[in-house]
């Protein structure tokens, strides 16, 4: 499959761009051989780091590194301004959606985004209902998943509210250019990244239940070090100065989470939580889960303690709504949306059904509930035997998919044997709530490293760049 | 302040790293006994798999002492869980567990001492290679130890990393020492045969110490001044007064710490107290092979005790 793509860097109508002037003249002075040379010291020091990640069913290889790319993907200054009104309005609405879905549920009755969709909806949890969090925030740390296709179209892709991961991967990415290009770095001003994890901790401070006296107390909460995620929780906490903690580790105690030390017990304010909604509480969600907390939900409810981000915020990235976002969008801010939604067919929908059916090996279909780029289709990239197979379980369950038409992303170029070469590539910019928005300028390109590949996922092989947002 | 689990792994991490670098000088030993004493050889490595705790398991797999067997099982067997392969792999995973406790430095050095030793352990040894690999071995235990003295803050995480050290350190001399016992025991009717010789150089040798013998006692080989040195030795660092020494230092900082003595405060002193008093003479009076056995269930319990009274377990 060939699309038309919009190269960022070297678009084939207009030249070489702006934001890739600087980087250009540099590179056409780099000896081609230095280069590979670095492309592999740099694989040295993610192995050496141990910046791996997991894969699910694969036995061997169980820790593997996500390719790195040393060609930095530019974003202009004022690129960059423009993204951020629209994150930013973006994840306002995204809230305030949460805080309405959860108590007086006002888009419903006005007709805005049907009430099927929430109450038939699994990452809707009825336990929130009434529920207020600490600050009034539910979506904490959010990653827009963003798409261009042009110059100046830019698109909303995903929205993830619940626990988006990747940030340790653009701290890294970053570390890691500066170890290996550090006149790059003098030559341009790039803006800087490496404050992440103090606004983070600084929001999750911000946060903390009104009863806290002093300073919060704040933990990250992981499944174990055999989760694919591990690496990234261990960074985040080792980064922020607070305690990593499993299950394992908290116990409610007089109406608090608290965790055990060598010292005894000592308590939590602030819960940041890399474990799904259903695994958080065994007695309130699935009772086989050893890797939560019995009763953490009735603290919760009491307000002694934050969780971040808040259970049931999956109702607000769920794909079925998704295809709302711009209703949802302008119902809360009373303005149009800024960053555009990918036209999506909600195959619940018959005429929708039908025109999906027609045209599968045209469009992305996805499970409405899936992610990680598990269970999805890429209909012009799959055989005529794939998208038969496909079209049954779809009109087997329909509600289950949307669909979307194939977009010709953006490519940037990366550094192959043969030199530079265009590959398809999306930005997630994580975006920090509080009292106030934050997001770092920048995020995690991720990069489809086979030639003409649209799926960026790491697990299905994608890679990632830096990602610089120039300060001009 | 640190997380019961965090103890836990730090304790673990290095009683493996320890344990790892144990393996590769009981082999080495071992291997030295073998090649000057062709006809003892496999009573020889009979004894490093005692000291090793491995015996049992090993003749389930085995049939013969050979150098290829006993290395293969004591360095890369996976079914071994005391083999360096495993404790390496184990230290690793304990590291990764409470990374966040640990320097970039030393995490580092761990992660890299675990990636080559996997490499390198991937295929049986050559016997021409054994010593290169031995080599190996320690020199990535000590590129670790060297990481983590040179990076570590001298706090509760150094403390607890310390215990586990000084723990298996303790445990293993005192294990070398009860499995050739009898060697060391004065003998009435002569004085030392070239055999003794060699038996009291392969002790020696298991804790690396054969050459500083002689900057401390004189050139000969003397049975109770090799017990002295192992034992009562204050400046040997592989002696168990030393590792007493260290262990008491360092539950008195986390008592000191926490405000708060425990069981296994009473039981590192009493043991340090028990070593202190003695001379070697003492010693061999009251009989070598019951003053290990008993200090050897000491060392046991102060483990326990340790991961009871701060709530590793």
């Amino acid at each position: 499959m060939r699309l038309a793509a919009f190269d960022e860097m070297l678009p084939e109508v207009s030249g070489l761009r702006r934001p890739y002037s600087a980087y250009d003249r540099w590179l056409k002075e780099q000896d081609p051989a230095r280069l590979t040379e670095k492309m592999q010291d740099a694989e040295r020091v993610f192995r050496k780091t141990g910046i791996t990640f997991a894969v699910y069913g694969e036995q061997e290889a169980s820790e593997r590194l996500i390719p790195f790319d040393i060609v930095p993907r530019i974003i202009s200054g004022n690129e960059w301004r423009r993204l951020t009104q629209g994150i930013e309005q973006r994840v306002q609405a995204l809230n305030a959606f949460l805080d309405d879905i959860y108590h007086r549920q006002e888009i419903l009755r006005a007709g805005r985004v049907p009430r099927e969709l929430i109450a038939k909806n699994e990452a809707f949890l009825p336990e929130m209902i009434g529920v207020r969090p600490p600050a009034g925030v539910y979506t904490h740390i959010i990653g827009v998943d963003i798409v261009r296709i042009s110059e100046d179209e830019f698109y909303v892709l995903e929205d993830n509210a619940r626990t988006p991961s990747g940030v340790s991967y653009m701290l890294e990415n970053r570390e890691t250019m500066m170890q290996l290009f550090p006149e790059l770095f003098q030559k341009i001003k790039v803006r800087p990244v490496e404050n992440y994890p103090q606004l983070l901790r600084q929001s999750l401070a911000a946060v903390r239940p009104q009863s806290t006296k002093g300073t919060p107390t704040i933990a990250v909460l992981t499944p174990g070090s055999f989760n694919s995620a591990y690496f990234e929780h261990a960074f985040l906490a080792d980064q922020m100065g607070v305690q990593l903690v499993e299950g394992q580790d908290l116990r409610v105690i007089d109406g608090h989470v608290a965790m055990r030390t060598t010292e005894g017990y000592k308590q939590i304010d602030v819960l940041y939580r890399r474990v799904d909604d259903s695994f958080l509480d065994p007695l309130t969600f699935r009772p086989d889960s050893a890797l939560g907390i019995p009763g953490i939900m009735d603290v919760y409810r009491a307000g002694n303690i934050t969780i971040a981000n808040a259970p049931g915020t999956g109702i607000a990235d769920d794909k079925a709504i998704y295809s709302y976002m711009p209703e949802i969008v302008e119902f809360y801010t009373g303005r149009k949306a800024i960053l555009g939604n990918i036209p999506t067919w909600r195959c619940s929908e018959p005429d929708s059904l039908k025109y999906v059916l027609e045209h599968i090996d045209e469009l992305v279909i996805k499970e409405v509930h899936g992610s990680g780029g598990y269970g999805m289709l890429v209909g012009p990239a799959a055989t005529k035997k794939e998208c038969e197979d496909f079209s049954k379980k779809l009109a087997a369950k329909p509600s289950n998919y949307i669909a979307q038409p194939t977009l010709a992303l953006s490519t940037c170029p990366i550094l192959t044997d043969k030199g530079l070469a265009p590959r398809h590539v999306d930005l997630r910019p994580y975006v920090l709530v509080s009292d106030r928005i934050q997001i770092v300028p920048g995020g995690l390109t991720r990069v489809a490293l086979k030639e003409g590949s649209l799926v960026v996922n790491s697990s299905q092989g994608g890679g990632t760049k830096d990602t610089w947002v120039l300060d001009d | 302040m640190l997380l019961g689990r965090t103890a836990n792994g730090l304790y673990w991490m290095n009683r493996y790293i320890e344990r790892a670098e144990n393996m590769a000088r009981l082999v080495d030993a071992g291997l030295r006994m073998a090649l000057t004493r062709t006809q003892s050889a496999s009573e020889e490595w009979n004894s490093v798999l005692l000291s090793a705790g491995s015996d049992v398991a090993f003749t389930q797999k085995y049939q013969d002492y050979t150098a290829a067997n006993v290395a293969d099982f004591l360095l890369r067997d996976t079914s071994n869980p005391s083999s360096t392969m495993v404790a390496i792999e184990t230290a690793r995973n304990n590291a990764r567990m409470v990374r966040t406790a640990l320097t970039r430095e030393t995490w580092e050095s761990i992660n890299e001492a675990w990636m080559s030793l996997k490499r390198m352990l991937a295929r049986p040894i050559d016997e021409r290679d054994l010593p290169s690999v031995l080599d190996a071995i320690k020199r990535e235990t000590a590129l670790i130890r060297g990481s983590f003295y040179g990076t570590m803050l001298r706090n509760e995480i150094f403390d607890f990393s310390q215990l586990g050290t000084y723990v298996e350190r303790a445990d293993n001399t005192a294990r070398i020492l009860d499995v050739k016992y009898y060697v060391l025991l004065p003998s009435i009717s002569w004085v030392g045969s070239t055999l003794d010789n060699y038996q009291w150089e392969s002790i020696l040798r298991s804790v690396s110490a054969h050459r500083s013998y002689r900057w401390v006692y004189e050139a000969d080989y003397k049975p109770t001044n090799i017990a002295d040195y192992l034992i009562l030795n204050v400046r040997m660092p592989r002696s168990l007064t030393f590792c007493y020494r260290f262990l008491a230092e360092h539950l008195k900082f986390l008592g000191d710490d926490y405000g708060e003595r425990h069981a296994c405060h009473a039981t590192a002193d009493k043991t340090q107290a028990m070593l202190r008093a003695g001379s070697i003479k003492d010693i061999f009076d009251a009989g070598l092979h019951e003053f290990l056995a008993n200090f050897i269930r000491e060392n046991t319990r102060l483990g326990d005790e340790i991961a009871q009274d701060y709530r590793f377990n």
